[in-house]
């Protein structure tokens, strides 16, 4: 692609308001979004203020919705648009504006903090522990998760319903919830937790944030539907809650 | 000046990459009242860009493997330069670093009987690396960030520091303002530890992010710490130039392993141009015989095209030199011409995905562009082994920002592993440290309403300087001047065009105002940049030999005199001064370890 030109449309403004400025930016060859809004901060507008860190779609910094879509800034290259397009780009509809494409997040951190941690078992007679590696591959896909809260923003659960963000963690946490849940070596139990504070009942599989995650995790598949299945077997499977209870799972009170 | 906030902790840890993480979690075990502030939001440091893994002898690939290895490669690698007790401490202690992030959550790759897996590294002599795929950094960064988080300690989300205060000659706590708001505030504390990161920014070509702009360099010089190796910064020969997008991005040397060749602007394969004496019988002379050496390893001689690291670097440098590099200010890489599609997709796929994924190249298609790339920084504050103590009192350092661990060169894998293992002292000590001091320490109001004004100077001022030009500006000329290869000449110009810089940041003007502005926080993250730019470029200008990550054209060889020698820097009034200081010297019984083949 040789260079071509385009106009963003960047929405500037903080809590109290903004407005779509227009900027005119001629995009050389290879390059992203990302670029595109460095090359108006270093021309055009020197405070416009955005989130990055890797460049490199590793740091989920970079978020923000283009064209109405959520995604990743610097992993959004401009070949995929036609030249002399314009192209919107605006800060995650989801979290509270902070300022031009910056949002408050605090929300995904909060939710994060009501997750009980990580809790072992036993090691082995030489102090370490042993896992199969076809035991760790679920959960090692869920830990490459980078946190760039798109998940969180698509959801329609929150995104739309903003008074459900207390009772809801959203797909990024349940995605913590099952790594954790399905961790060979934890022996925390969070079900009723999930169950009971954290709305995993709310989400109703639409798989939108399957589709947005830059780092393809299905989450809706492999973290949200077994977490909802374990809901069932422990609350509505007497076996099951008999079992859990005398292999010792201690159930962790949902505070 | 506005009102701000002022909290109180017994330790603050500035920087929540892996080494910042790991002291707050420790300091705060300790009992201390700790503090966490960060530059990015939590968990986006720099540490989750890096990929190989963390070097440990836990010796589970190859149980032969023990600290006293670990510790010859590390000392071999950093041309023994390093601090041997630093070397030392780093081998004994990073297996059980490891073994703590799993107990902690982390999920390595395993072996067969279920244990963590290890791999290959270069310069170290056993599969030692554990890792998870490709993105350790990440496993290692979320692990210590979750189990941080219900250890009580008070996190600091996207604030900068910008100065360390000072009791006297003790630590005081550290002053600087929110990203967002723009507003101050004073952190109280008796101790300070200091874990932020590296100092790529001050380079055009880096695979650093926005943060490594060497703060904790410029904030430790500024309370009279000294900053020690700061010549030794690691080049990769082959980052990405070009495209923008993917500018700073490593090209690993399996490409050119896998048939990739070097080429100047006019398609010439320009290695064969340099292979050194040294080399000679061992490398190929003729493009044919360096193709028929992939097929056969026995008959032929090796291609210049993997000539050691520095020699390529050398090499690129001296194209681009002529004005024989690529229009961007490298040389081509190409392996597109010379292996089919299906070979290159098979054999590189994770790059071949990377590339079209982050800027549509088509490496099966089309050469890439590459150079010299700025990567990491071995120097940085000067420290106490055990302790990570700096000399001032109540300010400690680990990871990228401390000095002495990694000597001339570091080994891959090494610097995971450097930072919990020296995270986790520095929070021990500082906690130590911090609990010897009955009264928290007063500060100097009337220094921080100085100090708040001329941080304000960028918005307020009447100055036309942009920052993002003397950005650029600087980052130009520490390419071009302190880049891989150095000479005196060249280092003086750079030494002169940092004055002028200096004299143009004190013109910078901004637009708009504190609220969330990067072009604010850009004219005083410059301030660093040029404490650094400057420290290395002096440092380099002394050590007038070629040792690791230090190359002089001009002094090509390794001198005996500077093999003993650390080149120390300290801050006297507003310039830096320049000594020698002889390297801590290895007891006795650990020599015979480097006896031996
Ligand atoms: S699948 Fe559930 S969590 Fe995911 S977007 Fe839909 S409702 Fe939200
Ligand atoms: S699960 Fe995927 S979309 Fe959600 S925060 Fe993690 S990486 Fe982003
Ligand atoms: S800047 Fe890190 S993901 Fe985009």
């Amino acid at each position: 692609m040789a260079a071509s030109n385009f106009t963003f449309r960047v929405w500037r403004g903080d809590k109290s308001g903004g407005n779509f400025v227009e900027y005119a930016v001629e995009s050389e060859e290879g390059m992203v979004v990302l670029d595109c809004i460095h090359k108006i901060q270093a021309t055009d507008a020197g405070d416009l203020a955005v989130r990055w860190n890797c460049k490199a779609g590793k740091c989920g910094s970079c978020s923000a919705e283009i064209n109405g879509k959520p995604r990743l800034m610097c992993m959004t290259r401009m070949s995929t648009f036609e030249p002399g397009a314009t192209i919107t780009v605006t800060p995650l509809k989801t979290f509270p504006i902070l300022r031009d494409l910056v949002t408050d997040v605090s929300f995904n951190y909060e939710k994060a903090k009501q997750v009980p941690g990580f809790k072992p078992g036993k090691k082995e007679a030489d102090g370490t522990y042993r896992m199969q590696q076809e035991d760790i591959d679920r959960v090692q896909e869920f830990h490459k998760c980078i946190e760039c809260f798109l998940c969180q923003t698509v959801c329609h659960v929150i995104r739309d319903h903003e008074d459900n963000k207390e009772a809801f963690a959203g797909p990024r946490l349940f995605v913590r919830y099952a790594s954790l849940e399905m961790h060979p070596l934890d022996t925390n139990d969070r079900v009723a937790l999930l169950k009971e504070k954290q709305g995993l009942g709310l989400c109703n599989i639409t798989k939108c944030c399957t589709e947005v995650c830059p780092e393809h995790i299905k989450i809706t598949d492999n973290a949200i539907i077994p977490l909802k299945e374990r809901v069932v077997s422990q609350y509505y499977d007497p076996v099951a809650w008999l079992l859990r209870k005398v292999r010792g799972k201690k159930t962790e009170a949902a505070e | 000046m506005d009102k701000y906030e002022t909290h109180e902790h017994d330790v603050i840890v500035v920087g929540a990459g892996g080494a910042g993480l790991r002291a707050a979690i420790e300091a705060s075990a300790k009992g201390a009242k700790t503090a966490l502030i960060c530059k990015s939001l939590l968990g986006k440091a720099h540490t989750v860009m890096a990929e190989g893994g963390i070097a440990a002898a836990l010796g589970n690939v190859y149980p032969e493997d023990g600290w006293k290895v670990h510790f010859r490669d590390t000392m071999r690698g950093g041309k023994m330069l390093n601090n041997w007790r630093m070397a030392q401490l780093h081998a004994q202690e990073a297996p059980a670093r490891v073994l703590e992030l799993e107990e902690w959550g982390a999920l390595f790759d395993r072996t067969k009987d279920g244990r963590i897996l290890q791999r290959d590294f270069g310069g170290h002599r056993y599969a030692r690396l554990a890792h998870v795929g490709d993105r350790t950094g990440l496993e290692m960064i979320r692990t210590l960030q979750q189990h941080a988080v219900h250890k009580g300690i008070d996190v600091f989300m996207e604030f900068n520091v910008q100065r360390l205060v000072k009791d006297g000659d003790k630590i005081a706590g550290a002053f600087g303002y929110y990203r967002e708001t723009g507003k101050f505030a004073l952190f109280k504390a008796k101790a300070v530890v200091l874990a932020s990161g590296g100092v790529g920014k001050s380079w055009k070509f880096t695979s650093n992010s926005w943060e490594c702009t060497g703060d904790g360099i410029a904030l430790a010089a500024n309370a009279g710490a000294d900053l020690q190796d700061l010549e030794f910064i690691q080049f990769h020969p082959t980052g990405m130039v070009w495209p923008p997008s993917v500018r700073g991005l490593l090209v690993t040397e399996g490409v050119r392993g896998d048939g990739g060749t070097l080429r100047n602007k006019s398609g010439k394969r320009m290695m064969f141009d340099y292979i050194p004496e040294f080399f000679k019988s061992e490398t190929a002379d003729t493009e044919e015989e360096a193709d028929r050496w992939y097929d056969d390893k026995k008959a032929n001689r090796r291609t210049p095209d993997l000539l050691p690291r520095d020699e390529v670097a050398r090499a690129i440098n001296s194209e681009v030199k002529a004005g024989r590099g690529s229009p961007h200010g490298g040389v081509f890489l190409d392996i597109a011409s010379r292996r089919t599609p299906e070979f290159i997709k098979r054999r590189l796929p994770s790059m071949y995905h990377q590339f079209k994924e982050l800027a549509d190249v088509d490496i099966t298609t089309e050469p890439m562009e590459v150079g010299p790339t700025c990567h990491y920084a071995m120097g940085g504050i000067r420290n106490e082994a055990d302790s990570t103590a700096t000399k001032v009192p109540g300010l400690f350092v680990a990871g990228e920002v401390a000095a002495g661990m990694h000597g001339a060169n570091r080994l891959g894998g090494n610097s995971l592993s450097d930072l919990v293992v020296f995270g986790r002292r520095a929070g021990l000590y500082a906690a130590e440290y911090a609990a010897t001091v009955k009264t928290q320490p007063t500060v100097d109001a009337g220094e921080l309403e100085e100090l708040a004004k001329d941080l304000l100077g960028p918005l307020d001022g009447d100055g036309d300087e942009s920052p993002y030009t003397i950005h650029h500006d600087l980052q130009e000329s520490m390419q071009a001047n302190v880049g891989i290869v150095r000479r005196e000449d060249e280092l003086k110009v750079a030494l002169d065009d940092l004055q002028k810089f200096k004299a143009r940041l004190k013109k910078v003007k901004v637009d708009g105002n504190r609220h969330f502005n990067p072009g604010w926080h850009l004219a005083l993250d410059l301030r660093s940049m040029l404490i650094v730019s400057e420290a290395c470029a002096m440092a380099a200008l002394e050590r007038k030999e070629s040792r690791g990550g230090h190359t002089r054209e001009d002094f090509p060889k390794t001198d005996p005199h500077f093999a003993k020698v650390n080149i120390v820097l300290q801050r006297v009034g507003d310039e830096l001064q320049r000594r020698e200081e002889p390297l801590p010297v290895m007891p006795d019984e650990l020599k015979p370890l480097f006896e031996e083949k």
